[in-house]
């Protein structure tokens, strides 16, 4: 059997095809303008790269901010369920997902089965986001890879006084200003996109173990903030930003059945 | 090579003074200084007439832009600092003002000074401020009776206007103005955080909106977001604004219709509302000295 998950991210567009629970090949495009046309060159893409032929999938999902504008779907389901799905495929004794993307934060509580059971999102504000991030490292004028590997530099807790990513890029200006090290600017920064995170992810509870998916788990400065601020390990699986795309792929799988 | 990039939000800084008015053997000479997080003000008071002001940015050092505003707001007068016989501090920087006598809030200064700007009569004072938004109640003495602000989301603040000012390259002082000359009202923005209303508005220019069209969505965006905050308070009449967005005529005309309620006009500069305030605390705090001296 074999099935295809598109997560049709704010930011990055993500297909996997699946194959009896096996990835067959995956590919990521930039969402740009034109959210159904990234969709359609990236699942070719993925087809190519999977060696079968088009026609030999059977079922089609998609999932994300913009998936019901997903090209040649046969179904759709929602971020919460895809990430819990993928998640559950990834990793075991999962109880808490914690989903962060470009512009939206996710809190899931779950079952074993990888049912979700309770749910919390943030999709208003960029405080709670990867964007708050990437503005921050422009502020700065590093790299986002950089930006996270610069906080883990830093053994100092600045608070910072601004909730919001507009205000606060001003407060790290005055931090530039101050002399501030770089390396504690932007551990200042992930702490508190950290903070946001784990004070919605508290609305739902929070329960070992404790997983971290989204294209935001590649930062690590993020993570770590994330770690201290939950006082608990937290577990990435392998390719983070693709867990959405498998979850969709596996929700097609049952669907058919 | 060197970018030369211009800056829209850039909005002009300005001092005044009242020419007519002598301050040589006034009884009482108050000042006001609000040091906000954008912008400060300094107003001087000569016997409860405003005699002179400034109205500037803040810089990265609060002493120094209340320094700043003050001495500039005593540019080409008859004053000099030392003539000034009390100085009440206020805005967020309030406590940084190092020639201060006295600190109050930007709450209390901006119910009194909106009392003297609009008459006793205003009820209700919207504020909206560089990075804040305040709905306060005042009575007809100019009293805080109750009050709401949001300073935690730059939603609805001068800071989301001098983002959207720069993104689509209008100065600041025109938004307003051009936000108004479309022929039919756009649906707002639906983004509520500037960061993800700045993506929205690239895209609907790419979509081929025009830039007046996308500030028309964007000013009645912010209108709606302050009704939303204004309705938690509710507004009595009369009804006035202050603050830098009271001068951008697309945000202030959407809010009224929204409200069904005509703003008061003044002939006072809506920035100086919390310098205005805290100068004629400061009237009031030195009357109070003397009398005590004197009894």
């Amino acid at each position: 059997m074999i099935t295809a998950g598109i997560d049709m991210g704010s930011k990055y567009v993500k297909v996997v095809i699946l194959k009896d629970g096996t990835v067959l090949s995956k590919a990521m495009a930039a969402t740009g303008f034109e959210p159904a046309e990234a969709a359609a060159a990236c699942f070719k893409r993925a087809v190519q790269d999977s060696g079968i032929d088009r026609s030999s999938i059977e079922h089609i999902t998609s999932t994300g901010a913009g998936r019901k504008a997903a090209p040649n779907i046969n179904s759709d389901i929602t971020d919460v369920g895809a990430a819990a799905k993928g998640v559950t495929h990834l990793l075991e004794g999962v109880r808490t997902v914690i989903d962060v993307g470009a512009e939206e934060g996710r809190g899931i509580k779950i079952e074993a089965n990888g049912k979700v059971v309770d749910f919390a999102v943030n999709e208003k504000c960029a405080a709670g986001a990867g964007a708050f991030a990437e503005a921050m490292a422009r502020a700065l004028e590093v790299s986002l890879d950089e930006f996270g590997k610069l906080s883990l530099k830093s053994e100092k807790t600045i608070p910072m006084n601004a909730q919001c990513a507009v205000f606060a890029e001003s407060e790290v200006v005055s931090l530039v200003h101050a002399k501030t090290p770089k390396h504690d600017i932007a551990r200042a920064v992930h702490d508190a996109i950290a903070s946001r995170i784990v004070s919605m992810v508290r609305r739902v509870g929070i329960n070992k173990e404790v997983a971290l998916v989204g294209g935001v788990s590649y930062n690590c400065g993020f993570v770590d903030s994330l770690g201290r601020a939950l006082e608990t390990e937290v577990k990435i699986p392998e390719n983070p930003e693709y867990v959405g795309a498998l979850g969709a792929a596996l929700a097609a799988g049952e669907r058919i059945k | 090579m060197v970018e030369n990039k211009q800056e829209f939000w850039r909005w002009k800084e300005y001092n005044w003074h009242d020419e007519s008015l002598d301050p040589k053997g006034a009884e009482i000479i108050s000042a006001g200084v609000d040091v906000g997080s954008v912008s400060s003000q300094a107003v001087v008071m000569v016997d409860g007439k405003l005699y002179a002001f400034s109205n500037m940015r803040t810089g990265s050092d609060s002493p120094d832009s209340a320094r700043k505003a003050m001495s500039w707001a005593l540019e080409n007068t008859d004053l000099k600092l030392e003539d000034i016989h009390y100085t009440v501090g206020t805005g967020y920087g309030r406590v940084n003002v190092p020639f201060a006598d006295r600190a109050i809030t930007e709450i209390a200064c901006h119910a009194r000074g909106g009392n003297m700007m609009y008459g006793p009569t205003v009820r209700t004072i919207l504020d909206m401020g560089g990075q804040d938004c305040k709905a306060i109640h005042c009575d007809e003495k100019g009293k805080v009776t109750n009050f709401l602000m949001n300073d935690k989301c730059a939603a609805g603040t001068g800071r989301g206007m001098e983002v959207f000012a720069d993104l689509l390259a209008v100065p600041i002082e025109e938004v307003g103005e051009l936000s108004l000359d479309v022929d039919e009202e756009p649906p707002p923005v639906s983004s509520t955080c500037v960061v993800f209303a700045k993506s929205e508005a690239s895209s609907l220019l790419r979509d081929g909106w025009s830039k007046k069209r996308v500030l028309a969505a964007y000013c009645s965006a912010m209108a709606h977001r302050i009704v939303s905050l204004l309705d938690r308070i509710g507004v009595e009449k009369d009804f006035a604004i202050t603050g830098g967005i009271a001068k951008n005529s697309g945000v202030v005309a959407r809010l009224e219709k929204e409200l069904g309620l005509i703003a008061l006009k003044s002939n006072y500069d809506t920035q100086i509302a919390g310098a205005l305030g805290a100068a004629l605390f400061a009237r009031a705090l030195i009357e109070k000295q003397r009398k005590k001296v004197s009894q």
